[in-house]
């Protein structure tokens, strides 16, 4: 029937709007929009894994981009891919930490080749980096959230202690 | 010359509407809707204007083919540019949207559409919230819409995003694509003029395609014809990069050589180094051996095949003597393997054989042996694949192993 494979044509802008909003596309959102529009589950995995744009598991908190274009690969960019990764215990078959603190993306190129080997922690680029600098750069990150961490958890016991 | 296409550069802010109207906007779709529709297509047939997408096939013959006794008809513009070394439709699309979108209302108007849609590159997602802005400025103006201009024709255009595939620029694939499945092409025939969009008749244009035919109906198909060959008539963009000192688009009548391409407007090649080879096509080219012969070649759709390439979408790559080739088609299928669809059994295995063999030749392990298993790979695809990606994958390995032997001497 035309009317119901026009309405299939929601599909991807659906399944983009949900990873707009969530950084992912969950299981739960699958289901719900296969229910809507009378697609198999199945079926829209397939268009979900088909599609480079798409991911299935939640971003970390903290984005982590290396560049492996081809003047930062010739900089030395698998090396610092090797550092992070090991830094946080990744591999090619995990991007993001089991804390669901940091995820890893290799970047096809950034564009600011002028500066390879280039990575990108939040917002924050660094260029002419080196395996070591790179390791240094996660650290501090883990460093300031685990004392954010513990200054919050102090603060909740100072609070129970007053309220008390 | 004065730029027919990238107009924005003689004008300023002909993005926005108002500039655009004094600037004789919409004079083109204004006169076709008091023309017959066979008539607009025939005068794009007169003028020669072929597909600017890669393929080359006439557009106006494409739209004669439209079966008019299945209904609705659909005009899908194709903004999907993916090739690597093209970025030509993003210029126009960001810097003179205006006249693209005419080209789409001329298009629908001659086949019939009342709907049409832009498929754009899902990493364009801003050039489709602009385009969005742009046709509703022009539905204020009364271009779009209901009862155009007072007759009786109704278009509505509507822009769509894919998600992450260099595949769906192939035609059937990017109509998947819409119809929201995997983008995977179709087996052909029906062609999209019979059986396209919802399986129903579908012209599918290139950007730079659908942008030439305001001028074409504005001036008629003599006025366009004033550009370019012959065979090839109007002008092109070339999309320039690689080892060039001034990378860019140039829009220049089809028929100008390579030469005046890379050298005049280029400004040839940096650090004093010596021009290789020519990729004519992005990375779906062969490449050319840059002689003299090959740099005062025209680059126009008839004469680039005489030195062993394709006009393609014209997105000139040039290869400096550094480059060494088992390097570059390394990189080429590694493109290619990660792109291909996984349809047919030719390019899905045959890309990832390719992968494997360019990268065991480059990495120094390889023997002749391989050289040659490399090349009967590529052979066995050639002519083997549903669509154009596989067929154009082994381009540059087989042209490169024939043409510069010397870079994989084992």
């Amino acid at each position: 029937m035309t009317v119901s494979t026009q309405d299939r044509s929601a599909l991807i802008p659906l399944l983009q709007q949900v990873q707009v909003e969530m950084g992912y596309v969950p299981r739960e959102a699958i289901t719900e929009i296969g229910k809507e529009l009378h697609v198999s589950t199945s079926d829209i995995f397939g268009v979900l894994t088909f599609y480079a744009q798409f991911r299935l598991t939640p971003v970390g908190k903290h984005q982590v981009k290396i560049c492996q274009g081809t003047a930062c690969h010739v900089q030395g960019a698998p090396l610092i891919i090797d550092a992070v990764e090991e830094e946080l215990g990744l591999d090619d078959a995990h991007d993001t930490t089991k804390d669901g603190e940091f995820t890893l993306e290799k970047v096809a190129c950034f564009g600011a080749c002028s500066l390879a080997p280039v990575m990108i922690i939040d917002e924050d680029t660094k260029g002419n980096i080196t395996p070591d600098k790179a390791r240094r750069m996660v650290r501090k990150i883990i460093k300031a959230q685990a004392a954010k961490a513990k200054k919050s958890a102090a603060d909740k016991n100072n609070g129970e202690a007053k309220n008390e | 010359m004065d730029y027919m296409l990238l107009r924005h550069r003689d004008i300023n802010n002909i993005n926005q509407i108002d500039t655009f109207l004094k600037e004789d906007g919409f004079e083109g779709f204004k006169k076709a809707l008091k023309m017959e529709t066979v008539d607009v297509t025939n005068e794009v047939k007169a003028a020669g204007l072929r597909g600017r997408g890669g393929a080359g096939f006439p557009a106006g013959v494409k739209w004669s083919f439209m079966d008019n006794n299945n209904w609705p008809h659909y005009v899908v513009a194709n903004a999907d540019e993916s090739e690597p070394g093209t970025f030509k439709d993003r210029e126009i699309m960001e810097s003179n949207p205006f006249q693209f979108l005419e080209g789409i209302a001329i298009a629908s108007y001659a086949v019939g559409a009342n709907a049409a849609y832009v498929y754009l590159r899902g990493e364009f997602w801003e050039v489709a919230h602009f385009l969005d802005e742009k046709i509703e400025e022009m539905e204020k103006a009364g271009f779009l819409g209901e009862n155009i201009q007072g007759s009786e024709y109704s278009l509505k255009i509507y822009t769509h995003l894919g998600a992450g595939a260099y595949i769906c620029g192939e035609e059937t694939a990017l109509l998947e694509s819409m119809e929201g499945k995997r983008g995977q092409p179709r087996v052909r025939p029906p062609f999209p003029p019979s059986e396209g969009l919802y399986n129903k008749p579908t012209v599918v244009n290139n950007v730079e395609t659908l942008s030439s035919v305001p001028y074409i109906i504005k001036n008629g198909a003599e006025g366009y014809r004033k550009f370019g060959t012959e065979k090839s008539p109007g002008t092109k963009i070339f999309s320039l990069s690689g080892n060039v000192n001034n990378p860019g688009n140039y829009e220049l009548p089809l028929g100008t050589t390579f030469r005046e391409l890379i050298f005049t407007h280029g400004g040839g090649i940096p650090d004093g180094k010596s021009i290789k080879a020519i990729m004519p096509a992005g990375a779906s080219s062969s490449l050319i051996v840059a002689n003299d012969e090959a740099l005062d070649t025209a680059m126009d759709y008839e004469s680039v095949p005489n030195v062993g390439g394709d006009l393609g979408s014209a997105s000139v790559i040039v290869v400096d003597d550094s480059v060494s080739l088992d390097w570059l088609i390394t990189k080429t299928m590694d493109f290619f393997h990660h792109e291909s669809c996984g349809k047919c059994t030719p390019c899905r295995e045959g890309s990832y054989w390719m992968k494997k063999l360019t990268e065991r030749i480059h990495s120094g392990e390889g023997t002749e042996k391989d050289v040659e298993l490399l090349k009967d790979v590529a052979y066995q695809i050639q002519g083997k694949t549903l669509c154009a990606l596989g067929e154009f994958s082994t381009m540059a390995v087989v042209t490169s192993i024939e043409r510069f032997p010397e870079d994989f001497k084992i």
